[in-house]
């Protein structure tokens, strides 16, 4: 089958061409294949590192009618669908949305088919307990099952495969042009083409089309091959743009941890039991303003916001043993001056900033478990929750920083996960799935595990509509 | 036991591993961690005798290597527990025995039995070797029976109490204070946790010690060692209390207890070690400690020697050929009592104490939880 053709090989012809690697690819491939289509998956990233974010992720979240043996209580399409409502303020298509969520009642016992396995909600995440499945040892063990699947069935997968061009007719697709790890050219041709291929979040020169050197001191989470390099692609052949290619979903984390896939262990939940200040050694948000999973997304936005995207969090003693363990070990000092100029800062402001917070705090029953009623008094910006005066040594200090997990900009779709033109008419071939499309139902905001349910559904999706196409 | 490279590395690791915890539903090392936010030693090392190697935490991790933090927990743990036989083996100037070679110096004590048996018999007694036996006792004429019973029981004895010693010593360094005998509850879940092999399944599909894909073979092949050892000693047993109790006197007929507890278990010492020896040589090399290849291989071979030499002792002992099978299963299974204290025998008996401790921890630890 390989033939030359404008000096690149000419290598296969199959049925589905699956851009991408991670869950929404194999749900994709998957599908596709137990349709009787010959389907190949064309991942960027080496062995060791594919799956894209997804090897990142713990669950997904998921309808039920009735609790099971991980998911210990039922979980209506409507009280998802108002979870997502007030996410997203109303930012999404609600046709699409109302569907996804439906459609996802069906993964429990389809991703128990192709061999994944759940385990209850992990420590410290009983608030998820009955809303989202965890995947037993963690979203690479859930890839790992998916491509052993897959495998099985025949699926070709071909690493380290980066997507330089696609082969547009007026939305029509024909072939890809890849470059593979030696740096030569091929040309892989499909009936039909499902993109899958993730964000752009890994892509700081992009980013800074709307951050500027702001960017620069963003931390990646996930994978650093989200270059969004298909997303362009497919922009640029007329396809329709879906979500606000400024929003990107940021988290705090440790200012340590690595510029790429540090993925979990490198969050850090002691926000609301201290205080955070800017590299001026200033407050500028209130710490304590809801329970941290629901407040820990706005605060990547909030540091990249100040001077050189840097905060820093201080908390004393009493703090200790109320929050997840972080991976790196705070400075440690008995004084705030200590703290301040191990971290950077100007130890007499710290020392004033500190001291008026604690002036400010009054009297209250800390409670970690409800919105408690210690908080500040005349301080702008207030503490409004599980404020507590600073004055207990040792004194710990962690930095922060902007961590990007995704990119909502995507391209837009139908209910056959079918990509459309700009001018709104659906593609012929052409299919997409995950975060590359998850702006048509996450457009704002974030809703734990939302981000997979959204790629398995539209993967299986995108899998079954491909396979048709293909055969006619 | 003292700090070492390796507690070192193993505290790394937890620190990491207690931050992510995507693998708390795969064993009871996890939700042991969990419940720790700083890793003494001790901590350590009760860890990593939970840990039953099975490798899905290798294959799930989304830091293993090539990632940079390079977390690589069934490694680390599988060098501290020999580690940790070491630091606690009694009398502790044995214990460097561990480090690879115990095995072999073990087998080399029992080639010497052999050999010292072997040429005082060739020098009383030569005829009595080579000859053919068909009457009952005819193994004392080999070896007297109050001699065979007095030097294979002080030593099976002394292998007792050198274990015990031991695993009292790891038993104090996991900072645990009261005595398992004070909770039957949770020796009673430590048992059925051993003899189910529980952990030994990488949360339900079985272990990844090859590829990611998890496989049923490796518990099946521990399983057949196990019981097959047990049932063993059954043989022996039952033929201690046919000898003392009713005077039968060995060797015994086919149908017999004995022969029947020997030729099963022996059976499943000869499967269970094979098969173990092949999973381990196909293990994944980056999840593999090699410096611990020879504590493990010695013991799976001492294992299968003892079976095969025991069944063809059994098939040919009304042939001339049993005087000098006798004394080599006789030498061999000498090599195996020596070896139980300072080989990887009491890996079982590290783990059992482990998962005895994980239990007493678990019940008091629920007891304790506030109420949801």
């Amino acid at each position: 089958m390989t033939a030359k053709k404008n000096g690149k090989v000419q290598q296969g012809h199959y049925d589905v061409v699956i851009l991408g690697g991670g869950n929404a690819a194999l749900c994709a491939a998957i599908t596709a294949a137990r349709l009787g289509s010959s389907v190949i998956i064309l991942e960027a990233a080496p062995k060791d590192w594919r799956g894209g974010n997804s090897r990142h992720t713990r669950n997904l979240r998921l309808a039920h009618d009735e609790s099971n043996e991980v998911l210990t209580a039922p979980y209506t399409v409507e009280e998802f669908y108002s979870d997502l409502m007030r996410v997203t303020d109303g930012e999404t298509d609600e046709d699409l949305a109302r569907f996804t969520l439906e459609q996802s009642s069906e993964l429990w016992d389809w991703l128990l088919e192709q061999g994944v396995r759940f385990q209850p909600s992990l420590g410290g995440t009983l608030q998820l307990s009955h809303t989202n499945a965890f995947f037993l040892g963690g979203g690479k063990a859930l890839m790992n099952a998916m491509y052993r699947t897959a495998e099985a069935m025949g699926v070709e997968v071909r690493y380290d495969t980066e997507v330089v061009d696609l082969g547009f007719d007026d939305g029509h697709f024909t072939q890809a042009t890849v470059r593979l790890a030696d740096g030569s050219q091929e040309i892989i041709a499909g009936q039909s083409l499902v993109a899958a291929a993730g964000g752009f979040e890994a892509n700081i020169e992009w980013l800074r089309e709307y951050w500027g050197d702001a960017a620069d001191n963003f931390i990646v989470r996930g994978t650093p091959y989200n270059r969004g390099g298909v997303l362009r692609l497919m922009l640029d052949n007329g396809m329709m743009a879906v979500g606000d290619p400024k929003q990107c979903h940021a988290v705090a984390l440790d200012a340590r941890a690595p510029k790429f896939d540090g993925g979990i262990v490198t969050r850090l939940d002691c926000v609301s039991l201290g205080i955070v200040v800017n590299a001026d050694g200033d407050r500028f948000y209130d710490e304590g303003e809801d329970f941290w999973p629901k407040r820990y997304a706005i605060w990547g936005r909030l540091i990249a916001h100040q001077p050189d995207q840097i905060a820093h969090v201080i908390i004393d003693e009493k703090a200790q043993g109320l929050f997840m363990p972080s991976v790196f070990k705070p400075v440690t000092s008995d004084t705030i001056a200590g703290i301040a100029t191990q971290l950077d800062l100007d130890p007499a402001k710290l020392e004033d900033t500190v001291a008026t917070y604690n002036a400010a705090v009054v009297p209250g029953t800390f409670d970690t478990q409800r919105l408690d009623d210690c908080r500040t008094e005349q301080l702008d910006p207030p503490k409004t929750h599980w404020a507590r005066r600073i004055d207990t040594p040792p004194f710990y200090g962690y930095s922060l920083r902007p961590g990007i997990t995704f990119t909502y900009l995507g391209v837009r779709v139908n209910r056959n996960a079918q990509v459309l033109m700009a001018d709104g008419r659906p593609t012929s071939n052409v299919f997409a799935a995950g975060e590359i499309m998850a702006g048509n139902v996450l457009g704002k905001g974030y809703l734990a595990g939302i981000g997979m349910t959204i790629g398995a559904v539209f993967g299986r999706i995108a899998g079954r509509e491909a396979a048709r196409r293909a055969r006619n | 036991m003292l700090e070492t490279e390796t507690t070192k590395e193993a505290e790394r690791l937890m620190t990491i591993c207690n931050a992510c915890r995507y693998c708390e539903g795969i064993c009871a090392v996890f939700p042991a961690m969990e419940i720790r936010s700083n890793f003494a030693t001790g901590d350590l090392s009760y860890l990593a005798n939970l840990c039953h190697n099975c490798g899905a935490c290798f294959h799930d991790c989304q830091y293993a290597p090539p990632h940079e933090f390079g977390v690589n927990v069934p490694k680390t743990f599988a060098k501290l527990r020999r580690e940790s036989y070491e630091a606690y083996t009694w009398p502790a100037f044995l214990g460097p025995l561990f480090r690879s070679n115990g095995v072999a110096v073990c087998l080399l004590s029992g080639l010497g039995f052999v050999l010292i048996l072997g040429i005082t018999l060739l020098m009383n007694e030569p005829a009595a070797l080579f000859q053919a036996h068909t009457d009952a006792g005819s193994f004392y004429a080999i070896m007297p029976h109050n001699v065979m019973a007095t030097l294979f029981g002080s030593v099976f004895l002394f292998a007792i109490f050198a274990i015990i010693m031991g695993v009292r010593n790891f038993w104090r360094a996991t900072g645990e204070n009261e005595t398992p005998l004070a909770d039957p509850p949770s020796l009673t879940q430590a048992l059925h946790d051993t003899f189910t092999l529980k952990y030994l399944d990488g949360g339900g599909g079985g272990c990844s010690t090859g590829t990611d894909q998890p496989s049923p073979w490796r518990k099946r092949f521990h399983h057949a060692t196990f019981y097959g050892f047990l049932l063993c000693f059954a043989a022996t047993t039952t033929g201690t209390i046919y000898h003392y109790v009713f005077d039968w006197v060995a060797p015994y007929g086919y149908f017999s207890l004995p022969n029947i507890f020997g030729t099963v278990g022996g059976i499943g010492l000869l499967v269970g070690p094979a098969g173990l020896w092949w999973i381990k040589r196909k293990m994944n090399e980056e999840m593999a400690e090699l410096s611990n290849r020879g504590m493990d291989m010695g013991f799976l071979a001492l294992l299968f020697l003892t079976s095969l030499t025991g069944l063809l002792l059994m098939i040919l002992r009304e042939t001339p050929a049993m005087g000098t099978l006798l004394i080599i299963h006789l030498g061999v299974v000498m090599g195996l009592f020596l070896a139980f204290p300072y080989g990887k025998f009491v890996h079982g008996i590290y783990r059992f104490a482990a998962l005895i401790r994980y239990a007493m921890e678990r019940r008091r630890d629920l007891k304790h939880a506030p109420a949801e």
